[in-house]
This record gives C-alpha cells, structure tokens and sequence, in this order.
C-alpha cells in the first residue's frame, strides 16, 4: 500500500466512523424509542393535562442518550439552546430578597401528584442537593457545595448573573446537569430566583457569613 | 494551641454533619441487631396465610400460582424472577406474577387490583404486598440467581436501563439523577449507586422491605411508584412495563446479590 493509499483509506474509514452512528448508538435509539412508548403506557390514571410530562424536549432527550455525558458537539448544541431560552427579570434586578429565598431553597414542595390543588408556592429545594448555610446541617450532596458562594466570588456583578442564569436554566452553564431548569420549566417564578440568587450572592446572607 | 483551636474552628460544619449521620448510622445498627424485630415478618405470615386461603370469585388459593420453578414451589423462587412466563407471554417481576395468578387462578379483576394496590403511610401493606413479602422471604440468604438470558429478557432489560437513564417532566429527572453515582446524599440520606453492580448487589436484595419513616412494608414496585411521585411524574401503574423493565434491569445489575428480604429501611 502506498503512502497516498493508506492515507486515502484511513480518511476514509475515519468518514465512516464519524458519519455513520455505530451498532451500539443505533440500539441505543432504539431502546429510547421503546422507552417512550412504555413510559407514555406506564401512567394510565393520568390525568389528560399531564400528560405533557411523558414528553422530552430535544435537551432531554440528547442527554437521556448520552447518559449525561454529551459529546463535545452535542453539549455545546444544548448550551447554546438552552442559554437562548433563559429570561431575564423585566427590572433588570437580578436580587431579591434572601430570606425569602431561604425558605424557597428549604421547601421541596410542589409538582408531586399528591400536591393538588397547590396549597403553597412551589419550592426549589436547593437542601436536597446542596450545602448553603453552616446552620442547615441536613444538605445533600448532589451538587457541589455552596457555602461562601459569592464571598469567594467578590460579590461580582458578572457572578450574580451567572447565577441567576443557573438556578434559571442549569443546562445553560452545565450541558446534561442534573439541576432541573427552575425558571424555564416554570417550578419557580422569576421572583422566587431572584430572593435565591440574593440568598447565595448577598452580603448579608447566612451563605456568606 | 493556636493550630489545634484553628482545625477545630474549621472542623465545626463538618463535625456536625458527622455527628448527624453517626446517630443515622446508630439508629439503623440497632434495628439491625435483632433481625426478628422486623415487623416486616409479621407481613410475611400474613402472605402465607393469604397464599393458602381460597379467595377471589373461584374461591381458589394461590397454591397453584407458578413463580417459575413449577406450581406452588415458592422456595427459591424469587430469587430467580423476573423471568419470561410463556403462559402469559410477558416477563414479569413477582408483584406482576402474582397479579397474573390472582387474576387466573383466583378469578379476582385486574383492574381493581392495581387500583390502589399500594399503602397508605400508617397503613399496612395490601394483601398482594403482604404475599410479596412472604414469598420473597422464602428466597432470604440466596443470591439473585435470575439468569434474564431470553431474548424476551434480554429486551425487557435493555428497556429498564433506557428508562433509568430516560429524563422526564417538569424537573428533568430520570432514576440516574439520583442513582448514578457513588456517595451521594439527598439531605441526609444516602443514595445507592443502583447502575454499579457493587451497590446494587447490597440493596435490591432487601425489598419488600419495612420502611420505619412510613411503619409498613414498601415492596419494589411500591418503592418505583413512590420514585416517580418525587420525580414529579403521574402515579405509577402495577405491573406496567416500566416497573417491570426496571426492576429487571436493577436485578441483572445486583446479580449475584444476596437476598436479605424482608429488609428494614430508614
């Protein structure tokens, strides 16, 4: 073989594994097909108006396929997606109030089938998966840690609204996070965002004390 | 001095959450160091008497029921399941098969079965959990031996990591957000890592189990459903294909597990 050929045929094999989805991405497909099928089938008491919930948008559905580990190509698709579906508070404040926001990092309430009618607002129960204050000992560890959160960031102004951001769309800033979009999938108000964008970010708030 | 008080000062949070999950700890070592207060067992006699009681519109007892290793043999045979039944043309977990046999041998109607076929808080579990219970005792110190090798098998459980990993609903989540790695916590409760077969073989193996946050028996399907209600889905039907691809793909992955059912669960 000569060097021109090898070269030829290496391109070429290249083009077919990059062009061509292998055996097991092609199961995998089809596997996420019978999935919906069998979720879609598995709620038969639901009511017509959740049904919605059985559906994924293409974000979910790419990060179901991946199992949360997208290809570069693919994470940066649903950031750049997902970073244009985020919006911004009609005052331009991005901070509201922290105790307000504590309780709504407190509450897990909301969304369950056993809350209707609601009976309260909708919690983000940011304890379940994160440390926040050093008086709150009972936090999960799912996300990282945010004790001292914006102390360490110089309570910058860049930061506030990166964290806005998160707690608003999580996939904007992390492709695949586990974080649930809080503000797009319309589980917290955009003022409920703001009081915990001031409980992680403010001063004066036991996060950064 | 000044360096020790220093690590104390730093060690404070730390020390707390520790403290926190050593009384956790101290709480779970003492329900385990005398397996026969598990009121679970009480649930698991209530199954064996139901097995054996004629009841539904045939007036018949489960005594026929075949688990898979051939008509009333109930030792062992949990330990095999879920498996392909071809007299139903379905794989099914044991809750399913045993909805299956009420339904056949017993006369009894699907559809009011799986109604509400799981307990209140407070409340006991229902008949067919309480039979659950009893027959998956009767497979308690053998390992998970289920050899899920069919095709039919082989599909059901390729479906159940599908769904494990599938994110749904208004909180994108799917079984992996929680179960997808090694030692994390939801506030203070530990989640095991169910897609590594380590983890899974310590604790698939202790359902149905006794749930002291709820003081009744919680069988896997009950333990699915109440999964989907904290991920913001509908209620969870018995027996559907989801619970049974699930509970197959959680079993392959704790092959070769040790059943320790009924278990005692926080």
């Amino acid at each position: 073989m000569t060097r021109a050929m090898k070269i030829l045929a290496l391109a070429a094999a290249a083009f077919v594994l990059a062009g061509t989805p292998s055996l097991a991405q092609q199961n995998a497909a089809a596997d996420a097909s019978k999935a919906d099928a069998a979720i879609a089938a598995a709620f038969p008491t639901a009511p017509a108006e959740w049904r919605p919930r059985f559906d994924q948008d293409e974000t979910m559905k790419q990060c179901s396929l991946h199992r949360n580990l997208p290809p570069k190509n693919i994470a940066d698709e649903i950031q750049k997606r997902e970073k244009a579906r985020i919006e911004y508070p009609a005052d331009g404040k991005l901070m509201g109030d922290w105790k307000a926001g504590e309780r709504v990092a407190q509450s897990g309430y909301g969304l369950r089938f056993s809350d209707y009618p609601p009976r309260q607002a909708n919690g983000g129960n940011c304890y379940a998966c994160h440390q926040l204050t050093k008086a709150e000992v009972s936090y999960g560890t799912i996300g990282p840690s945010l004790l001292n959160y914006g102390k360490v960031r110089n309570f910058s102004e860049a930061d506030t609204k990166a964290v806005y951001e998160k707690i608003y769309n999580a996939q904007a800033a992390y492709p695949c996070s586990n974080m649930p979009r809080l503000g797009l999938n319309k589980v917290l108000t955009i003022e409920q965002i703001k009081d915990l964008v001031a409980l992680v970010m403010s001063r004066e708030s036991p996060v950064n004390q | 001095m000044a360096a020790a008080c220093l690590a104390l000062l730093v060690a404070g949070p730390a020390q707390a959450q520790d403290e926190t999950e050593k009384a956790v700890e101290k709480y779970r070592q003492m329900l385990k160091e005398d397996p026969w207060s598990n009121p679970a067992l009480l649930d698991a006699d209530r199954g064996e008497a139901l097995w054996k009681t004629a009841a539904g519109p045939s007036r018949a007892t489960l005594e026929k029921c075949d688990l898979g290793k051939g008509p009333g043999v109930v030792d062992g045979a949990f330990a095999e399941l879920p498996r392909y039944f071809a007299d139903a043309g379905k794989v099914m977990d044991l809750e399913t098969r045993l909805l299956w046999c009420m339904e056949k041998l017993q006369g009894m109607n699907r559809a009011d079965l799986v109604k509400r076929p799981h307990p209140a808080g407070g409340q006991p579990v229902k008949d067919l959990g309480a039979i659950a219970t009893y027959v998956a005792s009767k497979s308690n110190g053998l390992k998970y031996s289920a050899k899920l090798d069919a095709p039919q098998e082989k599909a059901v459980v390729e479906l159940g990591q599908a769904v494990f990993f599938r994110r749904q609903g208004p909180h994108d989540f799917a079984c992996a957000t929680c179960h997808a790695d090694s030692g994390k916590r939801i506030r203070l409760q530990g989640l095991p890592y169910l897609s590594q077969k380590e983890e899974a073989k310590q604790v698939i193996g202790q359902w149905p189990a006794y749930r002291v946050s709820t003081t009744h028996v919680m069988t896997m399907q009950h333990r699915l459903y109440d999964c989907y209600w904290q991920m913001r889905m509908p209620e969870l039907e018995m027996g559907s294909d989801v619970s049974v691809a699930l509970i197959a793909y959680l079993t392959k992955v704790a092959e070769g597990g040790e059943i320790a059912a009924p278990g005692l669960k926080r």
